[in-house]
């Protein structure tokens, strides 16, 4: 194996990528959690809708109508599932907030088949982005560049609403102690909706840029949860840096372990996990220090 | 202004407020005394809506109060916990701005400028983090923030507990420049000489009932009750 320059720079631009697509799927999640101590285990669920109404809605307005209106149309699932489910799953402990929505995954599994098939469906990347970029010596698929690009730009808008507005101050303080917050006169429940609202529509954004890299099937749900829960864990509970700090140690060790020690690759990701665990249990940036 | 009938209220299944009666007057200062367990901050809480209250009333200038802690906030009670509750991923700065953003009060109301010169050491500390700060600047934090919600009645939980002598004397102090203005307080306090001397009123609490009501010069000066309800 010829290791050089250009292999590095590669293999980092395919970790840099899984990482972002993890990191738009791990950050809504992960304030929910942090926020509400509310586990969504449906959150893979809602990325697999994104990538399919993005494939059915790309057939009628091309990609772009997709990439815009697939965030849209998930969140509008998400207010679904709020009003239905999870706001009467409030105050009823984790045991059955995870047995809900884990059963929630298999529903819209199902739902999906029903509505789309067992097929994979294909979306194909436009064609603006569908060409290579040479840069550094090395030849990139562009929409690959895209998709690291919007998560670059995901993560600096989140960083500024999280960290310099007035409700990113509100969303922190209901994360660090929400009865506080509320006799600050802070509607944490409300506070809560909108951000579960985001956190679904970036969830179905994740789908839809994710959809022309694979071919969408029902079980991409499922296949995406675990290594966002590893992200989650390992990154710590409800902030932004444990979000991208655990996106990024995921993706590099997936990508460069695939490639240095194929062997222990699908192990290593989790004795990491462990090692985690152990030394710091918390995740490596916890919101609640 | 505030008033509690035949409050029962407690954690869960373990009742703590058997028939709590107690009124808060406008423009004066509660003082809410008793041993440990006796259910002050329980009163508090429930007041908040931090818990549920099983039966009884809770009127707030005559109007029964709503029931979650957001509305009740809204209503114009600010509340200082006994655990301050500085949020420890916010500067100084964002935790007294999280209420004066929100609550812009009237023309002479409380501004950040105003919560500063009422505690300077605070001013200095605006871009630390929440805990970076020491006990007794928490509690200045605490009680600047509530004060930035324009409050119509302020109540506070043990404001000085765990605080060295000097800071007592300050939040003391401070207290009676607020009472100076007239602004309405139910304070909970296990340090009796600060809660009397702070105090118009008092009502001494034990097992979840108000059990003496009186002035403060009147507890001063009954030492068969203090003996009896605070063992002092």
């Amino acid at each position: 194996m010829a290791i050089d320059l250009g292999f590095w720079t590669l293999q980092a631009l395919n970790a840099l990528q899984l990482s972002m697509l993890l990191f738009l799927l791990s950050i809504g999640l992960t304030v929910i959690f942090g926020l509400m101590h509310f586990v969504n285990l449906a959150h893979g669920a809602l990325y697999a809708l994104g990538a399919y109404f993005a494939a059915w809605l790309a057939a009628y307005g091309g990609f772009w109508l997709a990439f815009l209106l697939a965030p849209v149309a998930v969140a509008g699932v998400g207010v679904l599932l709020y009003s239905g489910l999870i706001k009467r799953m409030r105050k009823s402990g984790p045991m059955a907030q995870v047995l809900v929505t884990f059963g929630l995954i298999f529903a819209l599994l199902d739902l999906t088949r029903i509505f789309w098939g067992d097929l994979p469906q294909v979306l194909d990347a436009p064609a603006m982005l569908d060409g290579r970029l040479a840069f550094f010596g090395i030849e990139y698929p562009t929409y690959r560049v895209f998709i690291i690009v919007l998560g670059l730009v995901v993560l600096a808008a989140l960083a500024f609403v999280l960290g310099r507005t007035q409700i990113g101050a509100m969303i922190r303080a209901g994360v660090d102690n929400d009865a506080m917050a509320a006799c600050l006169g802070i509607n944490v429940e409300k506070l809560f909706f909108v951000v579960f609202c985001v956190g679904c529509a970036l969830a179905g954004l994740a789908g839809a840029v994710a959809a022309p890299l694979l071919s969408v099937t029902p079980e991409m749900g499922l296949q995406i949860l675990i290594p966002t829960l590893i992200v989650i864990v390992i990154g710590g509970l409800g902030s932004l840096k444990g979000a991208i700090a655990g996106s990024l140690i995921y993706g590099v060790v997936q990508t460069f372990g695939a490639v240095l020690a194929p062997q222990l690759a699908s192990v290593l990701i989790y004795a990491l996990l462990a090692a985690v665990l152990v030394i710091k249990p918390t995740g490596l940036f916890p919101a609640k220090g | 202004m505030l008033d509690l009938k035949s409050v029962n209220s407690g954690y869960g299944e373990t009742q703590v407020l058997y028939g709590m009666n107690v009124t808060a007057a406008q423009g004066r200062v509660l003082a809410i005394l008793g041993r440990n367990g006796a259910g002050k901050s329980t009163t508090l809480k429930t007041i908040m809506g931090l818990l549920p209250t099983k039966s009884g009333t809770i009127t707030f200038d005559g109007r029964p109060i709503a029931g979650r802690p957001f509305d009740i906030a809204k209503s114009g009670i600010a509340y200082v916990p006994e655990t301050r509750d500085i949020f420890p991923s916010l500067t100084v700065r964002e935790n007294l701005e999280i209420a004066a953003k929100r609550f812009a009060g009237a023309k002479d109301g409380w501004t950040m400028e105003r919560a500063i010169d009422l505690f300077p050491r605070l001013g200095e500390r605006m871009d630390n983090g929440g805990m970076q700060l020491s006990g007794g600047e928490q509690q200045m934090l605490s009680i600047a923030r509530a004060l930035l919600m324009n409050p119509r009645l302020l109540i506070l939980d043990e404001p000085t507990e765990g605080l060295a002598p000097i800071i007592v004397k300050l939040i003391h102090d401070k207290l009676q420049t607020l009472k100076a203005e007239s602004l309405s307080m139910i304070l909970v306090e296990q340090n009796f000489g600060f809660a009397t001397s702070l105090a118009d009123d008092v009502a001494v609490v034990s097992k979840g009932q108000v059990v003496w009501k009186g002035s403060a010069p009147e507890i001063r000066a009954d030492a068969a009750a203090q003996q009896e309800w605070l063992g002092v």
